[in-house]
């Protein structure tokens, strides 16, 4: 593919370029998102768009400084038209920030509809503002677009612990006397300054994804501050080369969809895969527990069977197990081979089920937990008797070694539950 | 003769014109642990932070140490309820403890080694050293409350604001955090605490501030706790006052002239 030769210097810089803006965006999305100022930053970035417009009305150019002022101007007044409306009226915030999002963008395709009816000369490309194009971005426009994404990355890197404060606790950072009022405005003008300069590459319409995406996919992954704004700053990368690729294999698409599939598809596997916070890894969680506590089940119902007669090298049908306790004859039937793999169970000479000798042993350990928490529960917690069962049902799977040992010695190391069952301990079966 | 920690002079706060501190005026000596006890939503918080500057006063002023905060702000710790913040950010116990070595002068640099040394310090008085490395959402209610006080002693400060600590903290460790600031306030230090259970404000604190909207008294915990006092702040005899001040909310009435803002 030509593309990935990157023989041609205009692809070399566009790509550049991109990913430059794509950093620098999540970056500063990073700040966005803890702040939780999701919506205020999709309501800048719709918002500069008749600021580029008038920019481009009054100076008749596309010289990128004065699109970038224009934007950054609108942005800011954007800011000061939400602050204004939330403190002066007693609407909320989020009405606030819907209207200043539509007004401002409604204006802003009024403009845009007229600068293209006017006939201006060189006014072609300027709809590129809605939903971005990468490739069309000029060497001026390159060359300004990355200068300030630069400068943005230097700014957070000399910031980060003055930012990281007073996103997490700006009460705090003013109390100490940090100029807390600066600090916000620096945050606030960053995050327009991403904007005016990520809509390159994806356009006023979905400029809020490129900002808040990578950091929300990257939060999924770490609990650190610092691994979760490297993750995000490298999706960001990911995105501005995949928007420049797409641009230069597609020149009649607008890149900022392609950029926006991608960063959804990222997010997407972040929620799924994650470890910890990831769907797929809670759910796992929770078969494994579900899977442990049946397992653990059958191995107490064959040792209360085997209890009756004290003895446990007798086998049983699964009927019989089914009798003594209320199981789904399918997941009976899986819980018995699991545990049979796992070699605690084995089949016997005449067909019929057993425990293995270390079988007998586990089955001894959870018939124990669940005694000694049964008797823990009536002794300290004063639960009456016949209160304890179902309690110790669902804790006796859960107790760790160190839980057990504690409970031993704090109850003396008992011989009988609240019900006058033997606490089996570690023996030789008899 | 004893030093004067906090002075508070004729404060006013209003919310949305709703006067919720009235008039309050009284001073606190240094080298107490002090207690400010009074019902929900009696202004402890606002006042607090009206202290803090966190929030505008309508009227009147306040003085620590003999000076407005601006010039002391360096010898003043503030623990914030712990609900004001989120605590699912991704920071760690430690990393939120060495923000209470943050100044303006170090901003932009790097912690020393001794500021880190002195937040490990603070993270080991509290107990929570085992925890250091956790990020703060991992944490119960309790242990949360514990971080906030270690930055607050990483500040080493000598006068100190807390509002609630003790909030969901269990017995153990409030008993070895009542030693730390015990121990605090043999070293001279001052310290303010918005406390909500009227059973241990007598035996933690041997000052006092009842407050209800208005101050009630301020005193040595002897003279404040009487049935009489405790009567007034808790019993329901403010609704004048609240009828009062739902007037002044209506009729967008100034509460005070303005030129009475501050030293005269
Ligand atoms: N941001 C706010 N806007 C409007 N009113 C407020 C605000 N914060 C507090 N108030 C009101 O001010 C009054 C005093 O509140 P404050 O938080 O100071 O009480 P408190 O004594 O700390 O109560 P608690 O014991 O519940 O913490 C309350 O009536 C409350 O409703
Ligand atoms: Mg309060």
């Amino acid at each position: 593919m030509e593309f990935f030769s990157f023989t041609d210097p205009n692809v070399r810089m566009v790509t550049l370029g991109s990913m430059l803006l794509g950093a620098s965006a999540a970056l500063v999305g990073c700040f966005t998102f803890l702040r939780q100022r999701a919506l205020v930053g999709d309501a800048i970035a719709h918002a500069v768009l008749p600021g580029v417009c008038i920019a481009f009305l009054v100076s008749g150019d596309k010289n990128p400084w004065v699109l970038l002022i224009g934007a950054v101007i609108a942005g800011w007044v954007s800011l000061i038209a939400m602050d204004f409306i939330t403190n002066r009226s007693k609407l909320k915030t989020d009405t606030a920030i819907g209207a200043v999002l539509s007004v401002f963008f409604g204006f802003g395709i009024l403009l845009l509809t007229a600068i293209q009816h006017s006939g201006a000369a060189n006014q072609a490309g300027l709809d590129k503002f809605l939903f971005g194009k990468a490739a069309s971005m000029n060497q001026q426009d390159i060359i300004t677009f990355s200068s300030v994404a630069c400068f943005l990355l230097l700014l957070i890197f000399a910031f980060f612990k003055a930012f990281k404060l007073v996103s997490f606790d700006p009460d705090f950072a003013r109390v100490i006397g940090l100029p807390v009022r600066v600090l916000e405005f620096l945050l606030s003008t960053i995050t327009v300054l991403a904007v005016a300069t990520g809509i390159q590459a994806v356009g006023v319409v979905l400029m809020a994804a490129l900002l808040i995406t990578p950091a929300a996919a990257a939060r999924f992954w770490t609990e650190r501050i610092q691994v979760m704004m490297l993750l995000a700053t490298f999706f960001g990368i990911a995105s501005g080369f995949f928007g420049s690729y797409v641009s230069y294999v597609a020149p009649s698409m607008p890149t900022g969809p392609w950029i926006v599939m991608l960063l959804s598809a990222i997010a997407l596997i972040s929620i799924l895969l994650a470890p910890r916070r990831g769907l797929l890894a809670r759910t796992r969680l929770q078969r494994n527990n579900a899977r442990k506590m049946r397992t653990e089940n059958i191995l107490k119902t064959f040792y209360a069977l085997g209890e009756s007669t004290t003895n446990w090298q007798q086998g049983f049908t699964t009927l019989a197990l089914q009798e003594k306790r209320a199981f789904q004859p399918a997941k009976l039937k899986r819980g018995i081979s699991h545990l049979r793999r796992k070699g605690l169970i084995e089949r016997n000479k005449e067909g019929l089920f057993q425990l293995t000798p270390s079988g007998f042993t586990e089955s001894q350990r959870v018939v124990r937990l669940h005694r000694l928490w049964e008797l823990y529960l009536s002794e300290r917690m004063n639960m009456a008797a016949d209160h304890v069962h179902n309690t110790a049902e669902a804790i006796e799977h859960i107790l760790t070694p160190e839980v057990e040992q504690a409970l031993l010695e704090e109850l003396g190391h008992p011989i009988q539950d609240p019900h006058q069952s033997i606490i089996p301990y570690q023996s030789k079966r008899k | 003769m004893s030093l004067t920690a906090v002075e508070i002079h004729n404060l006013t706060v209003t919310y949305d014109r709703r006067p919720v501190l009235w008039d309050i005026d009284f001073s606190l000596p240094a080298g107490h642990l002090i207690g400010v006890v009074g019902p929900n939503g009696s202004g402890k918080t606002t006042l607090l932070k009206s202290i803090m500057q966190l929030i505008p006063s309508s009227s009147g002023y306040i003085r620590l140490f003999d000076q407005p905060l601006e010039e002391v702000r360096h010898r003043i710790s503030y623990v914030p309820q712990r609900e004001s913040v989120d605590w699912d950010f991704p920071v760690s116990v430690r990393q939120v403890v060495r923000m209470g070595r943050y100044r303006r002068g170090n901003l932009l640099r790097r912690l020393s080694a001794q500021d880190k040394a002195l937040a490990d310090h603070a993270i080991e008085q509290v107990g929570m050293t085992a925890f250091a490395d956790r990020q703060i959402s991992q944490l119960s209610g309790g242990q949360q409350q514990r971080v906030f006080i270690a930055r607050s002693l990483a500040q080493e400060a000598d006068l100190y604001f807390m509002d609630e600590p003790f909030a969901g903290v269990d017995a153990a460790s409030e008993d070895a955090i009542l030693k730390l600031l015990s121990s605090m306030k043999e070293a001279g230090k001052t310290v303010v605490i918005v406390h909500h259970d009227l059973q241990t404000a007598r035996s933690f604190f041997d000052w006092m501030v009842l407050l209800n909207t208005r101050l009630i008294k301020a005193g040595v915990t002897k003279e404040v706790f009487t049935s009489q006092n405790l009567q007034e702040a808790y019993g329901g005899q403010l609704t004048i006052l609240s009828q009062v001040s739902d007037l002044v909310q209506e009729k967008d009435f100034p509460i005070r002239e303005k030129q009475y803002r501050d030293k005269p």
